[in-house]
């Protein structure tokens, strides 16, 4: 749900809008959810090779119904294809690829981010649900920018965009931007600073749903 | 030398109640779905699974978890859409899970297999899943000091074999497969093809002295 009164970009928008930050020649790694729709929107012209931890670089296109491989999918379980180029390889040299600061960019979905670029996207405080961590801290340790493109807000209106997190964290000071539905914000060393806002919100109007202070 | 055993039933027969059991596989890709078969077949019971996921619907690991046949699952991600055994037996404390980010619980797995006594990961630095583990810092950057991860058993699935053991994947079905071969005891491979010539050694991924036997099953998910 979008904040009351503001304009918001709805996924595929968002999905675009984070697109034109990713250049020609990057090696990406996108997460599970609303990231994976990021390689749908690149700019013609631009050559990125897609990383997807389960032991492919160079992820094509979703194959045409009828002819999906069952052993060749993304992180997200999905059917994918191999791009012309690509490269298959074991988990430990997959995640030798993240740690090791051979991929560029990740963008990742997140429950919050903190001013200090703290980001928690792994776990909640609901212990009966288990929690799933995935890919994620290798990720954020190992890849220099970490994109994080989610909503501005959660359903009930609650900030995500804080002085603190309070779920458990993924990584400590990790977050180089967050692209959301209202606004982009940059993790600076003096916390949040702004980017833009989407066409027609106030800084005033966006400052009001975040708990962070935004800079400008 | 011969490796190849006539059957799945025979590959699995050496696993013992409460064994750790490795589980190759990413999702439903890689995933030794005959050996599990077996396995649930042969009964044995109180295991600690180490695969990077928990199974979906009422296949592979989760077939063991719905009967009640897995003691404590060790993964990066047990909560896949239609995981709703794990999620079950979870809520309802039957089951205990230690979760580890996925890239430490490969090196883990290497590390066993590599003759390591472990190594430094800034994965999980500063995180609840670093509490009580050993921390360093070295050049200003925090490191946690993971343990190595061996395994009794390793069921994994390959394209292709041959009698010495020697594997190679097909696509993304590689991912942990190779790597819990080096790490178990034992480690058992499900081939949809066993090749009666030897493989041509520029193809092997997996050489043959990781593995301890290998059995045929040519259905592919």
């Amino acid at each position: 749900m979008k904040a009351m009164g503001l304009n918001a970009l709805d996924d595929a928008q968002l999905a675009a809008r984070v697109a034109q930050d990713i250049p020609d020649g990057a090696y990406v790694n996108l997460g599970i959810g609303k990231p994976t729709h990021v390689s749908g929107y690149v700019p013609e012209g631009r050559e990125v090779i897609y990383h997807s931890e389960n032991g492919i670089l160079g992820l094509g296109p979703t194959p045409p119904l009828g002819e999906e491989d069952p052993e060749l999918i993304d992180a997200s379980k999905r059917f994918v294809t191999a791009a012309p180029g690509a490269a298959y390889f074991e988990h430990s040299d997959s995640f030798a690829m993240m740690r090791g600061g051979h991929i560029d960019i990740a963008v990742l979905g997140a429950y919050q981010v903190a001013e200090n670029g703290d980001l928690a996207n792994w776990a909640t405080l609901d212990e009966t649900f288990p929690p799933a961590v995935g890919g994620a801290m290798d990720l954020v340790v190992g890849v220099p920018s970490i994109f994080v493109m989610m909503r501005h807000v959660n359903r009930d209106g609650s900030p995500k965009i804080l002085k603190e997190c309070t779920y458990p964290l993924t990584g400590l000071g990790v977050v180089n931007r967050v692209y959301t539905d209202l606004a982009v914000l940059d993790v600076t060393g003096d916390g949040f600073r702004l980017v833009e806002l989407t066409d027609g919100n106030s800084l005033e109007a966006v400052q009001a749903v975040t708990e962070a202070r935004i800079l400008t | 030398m011969d490796k190849s055993v006539e059957n799945l039933a025979t590959a699995v027969a050496p696993i013992t109640d409460g064994a750790t059991v490795m589980i190759g596989g990413f999702g439903s890709s890689g995933v030794p779905l005959g050996l599990i078969d077996a396995l649930f077949e042969q009964g044995a019971n109180g295991l600690t699974v180490i695969s990077n996921n928990a199974g979906a619907a009422e296949v592979g690991i989760a077939r063991l978890i719905k009967a009640g046949r897995v003691a404590k699952v060790i993964c990066s991600y047990p909560r896949t859409p239609g995981s709703i055994w794990f999620e079950k037996r979870f809520e309802a404390g039957e089951i205990a899970l230690e979760i580890v980010p996925q890239g430490t619980l490969a090196e883990r797995i290497r590390a066993a297999g590599a003759g390591l006594g472990g190594f430094l990961t800034p994965t999980a630095y500063g995180t609840k899943l670093a509490e009580g583990k050993e921390t360093r810092v070295i050049d200003g950057r925090g490191y946690v000091l993971e343990a190595p991860l061996p395994a009794d058993f390793a069921i994994i699935r390959a394209e292709c074999g041959d009698r010495w053991g020697n594997l190679r994947f097909h696509a993304t079905a590689r991912n942990f497969n190779p790597v819990m071969a080096m790490a178990a005891k034992n480690t058992i491979a499900e081939v949809r093809v066993l090749s009666e010539a030897a493989l041509p050694p520029e193809t092997v991924v997996t050489p043959g002295i990781f593995v301890q036997s290998v059995v045929e099953y040519g259905e592919r998910p």
